[in-house]
């Protein structure tokens, strides 16, 4: 196995870092955007803190319709939007766009998820506490579903991570294109049954560290 | 106090309370009590406004309250401090900062703050658990951390939700003597929602019994009103069973 690794290595190494330029401002983008999208379709939900129907349809629509559609054809049908914002559609920087559009909403929906298992009862304390929505949010709801929260971003990352492996419909590169290329394409197999195991093993990492952490940041 | 005054609330088509005018006056334990449904959580979480009136006016100290909006109405809502039968405290918080955050939410200065939540813990007898999370409490425990988290602010008024319904009856005393404490050396204005006549009896000045979302009567308690109360429980169960709609005054 390592022989065949380490013939491929520095086309490895690239590859890798590819692959965590585009999950990592995957996760960037969760956090940065899906977090407060999904905090606010939690609370323009019927019955909540700033019910709003109309914001909330519209949101829940627009996570709805990324959700759904088939990654692929969503990278493809992105490529106008992609080239707007980095100038081009091919290549690493550009592959980020479709993967953070598609964080975004598989992030939003597991916080929006993680939100509603806070019990009614905290939310109604605070209330009665004289918590504005943003005491609200940030002294009881995030610490309340802090380690659903950190499960939420493991699941996503783990998207991500799956997600990143189709990038090389637009030469966005990334190890799950490296295995196409050379394991498939050029007939090795044993090449990217070694890739495979490279993933799997990540994937277990990133579970492991995700559980670990959130277990231990659990004190219901 | 607090009065309301002619207050309705709907919940759809349904007509949780019907026209209320109910005084709570200052300094008493009131006690609110009433068959399940009967409104009396709804009556008290009109109180401050957690849930909003469609009708009537909550008047608390003289200032009509239900038109309070943004900053006053949550300044307003620290001196109406509230606990609960599901005690509702943070699981992820230990007992010190489950109570603290009320002392942040009302901007009392940072150094201040240790010296009251003590202060306030050591009132309810839970100073050694400081450390501990809610999840490794008892449930007389949890209600009394939720009952200093709700005194550390200095309110006026304390809103008990059936505060005792899920404990023992020794827990139950330990958690109204508590509560008789507060009224006695604070001062504070304490109004009781139980369905359990003792509960209500134990501790209470006045009673308003409840149903069909609608005020029965107030009764006061001492020194003949037991007997009274429980009269009116009885004729209450029984315009209960001639389906309410008989004239009851
Ligand atoms: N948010 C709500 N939406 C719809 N109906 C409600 C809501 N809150 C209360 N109700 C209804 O209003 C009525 C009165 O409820 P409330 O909780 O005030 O009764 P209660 O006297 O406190 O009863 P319990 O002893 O069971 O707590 C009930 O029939 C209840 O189903
Ligand atoms: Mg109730």
């Amino acid at each position: 196995m390592f022989d065949v690794l380490s013939e491929y290595q520095a086309e490895i190494w690239v590859s890798i870092g590819e692959t965590f330029i585009m999950v990592g401002f995957s996760i960037l983008a969760a956090l940065l955007i899906g977090l407060p999208v999904g905090t606010f379709l939690f609370l323009c939900r019927k019955g909540q803190l700033i019910e709003n129907q109309v914001v909330f349809s519209s949101l829940n629509l627009i996570v709805n319709i990324i959700r759904s559609f088939p990654f692929l054809l969503l990278v493809i049908f992105l490529i106008p939007f992609t080239r707007l914002i980095i100038g081009t559609a091919i290549g690493t920087a550009a592959a980020t766009v479709p993967m953070c559009i598609i964080a975004i909403a598989h992030y939003s929906r597991l916080v929006e998820q993680s939100l509603l298992d806070v019990p009614k009862g905290v939310m109604e304390a605070a209330v009665s506490m004289g918590a504005s929505v943003k005491d609200i949010i940030f002294k009881f709801l995030y610490v309340e579903a802090r380690s659903s929260l950190v499960l939420s971003m493991t699941t996503s990352t783990i998207s991500f991570i799956s997600y990143s492996t189709i990038m090389g419909v637009v030469g966005g590169g990334g190890i799950g294109d490296f295995a196409i290329r050379y394991g498939y394409q050029q007939f090795r197999s044993d090449l990217m049954i070694y890739i495979i195991i490279i993933m799997v093993v990540f994937v277990q990492l990133v579970q492991y560290a995700g559980i670990t952490f959130a277990r231990k940041i659990d004190k219901r | 106090m607090i009065t309301l005054h002619n207050v309705s609330k709907r919940f759809g088509t349904f007509q949780a309370i019907t026209s209320v005018s109910l005084h709570i006056k200052s300094g008493e334990v009131h006690g609110i009590i009433g068959a399940s449904g009967a409104g009396k959580s709804t009556l008290l979480r009109m109180m401050n406004l957690i849930e909003h009136p469609d009708e009537g006016e909550i008047i608390v100290d003289g200032q009509t309250f239900n038109h309070l909006k943004g900053k006053q109405l949550r300044h307003m809502r620290q001196t109406l401090a509230m606990i609960f039968q599901g005690y509702h405290l943070v699981g992820n918080k230990t007992v010190f900062d489950n109570v603290v955050v009320a002392l942040k939410l009302a901007k009392v200065p940072k150094k201040e703050q240790t010296a009251k939540v003590m202060e306030s813990l050591r009132f309810v007898g839970l100073e050694s658990l400081k450390d501990q999370y809610p999840a490794q409490l008892s449930g007389g425990q949890k209600q009394r951390v939720a009952i200093a988290r709700a005194i550390v602010t200095q309110p006026r008024v304390l809103l008990c939700d059936e505060p005792t319904s899920s404990l023992d009856p020794n827990t139950t005393a330990e958690v109204l003597e508590v509560l008789r404490r507060i009224n006695q050396e604070f001062g504070v204005t304490i109004v009781l929602v139980s369905h359990d006549m003792e509960v209500v009896k134990s501790i209470c000045e006045r009673v308003t019994v409840m149903a069909q979302g609608q005020v029965y009567e107030t009764v006061q308690i001492e020194p003949t009103g037991i007997q009274k109360l429980e009269n009116s429980a009885e004729e209450f169960v029984k315009w209960l069973r001639t389906g309410g709609d008989e004239d009851r005054v």
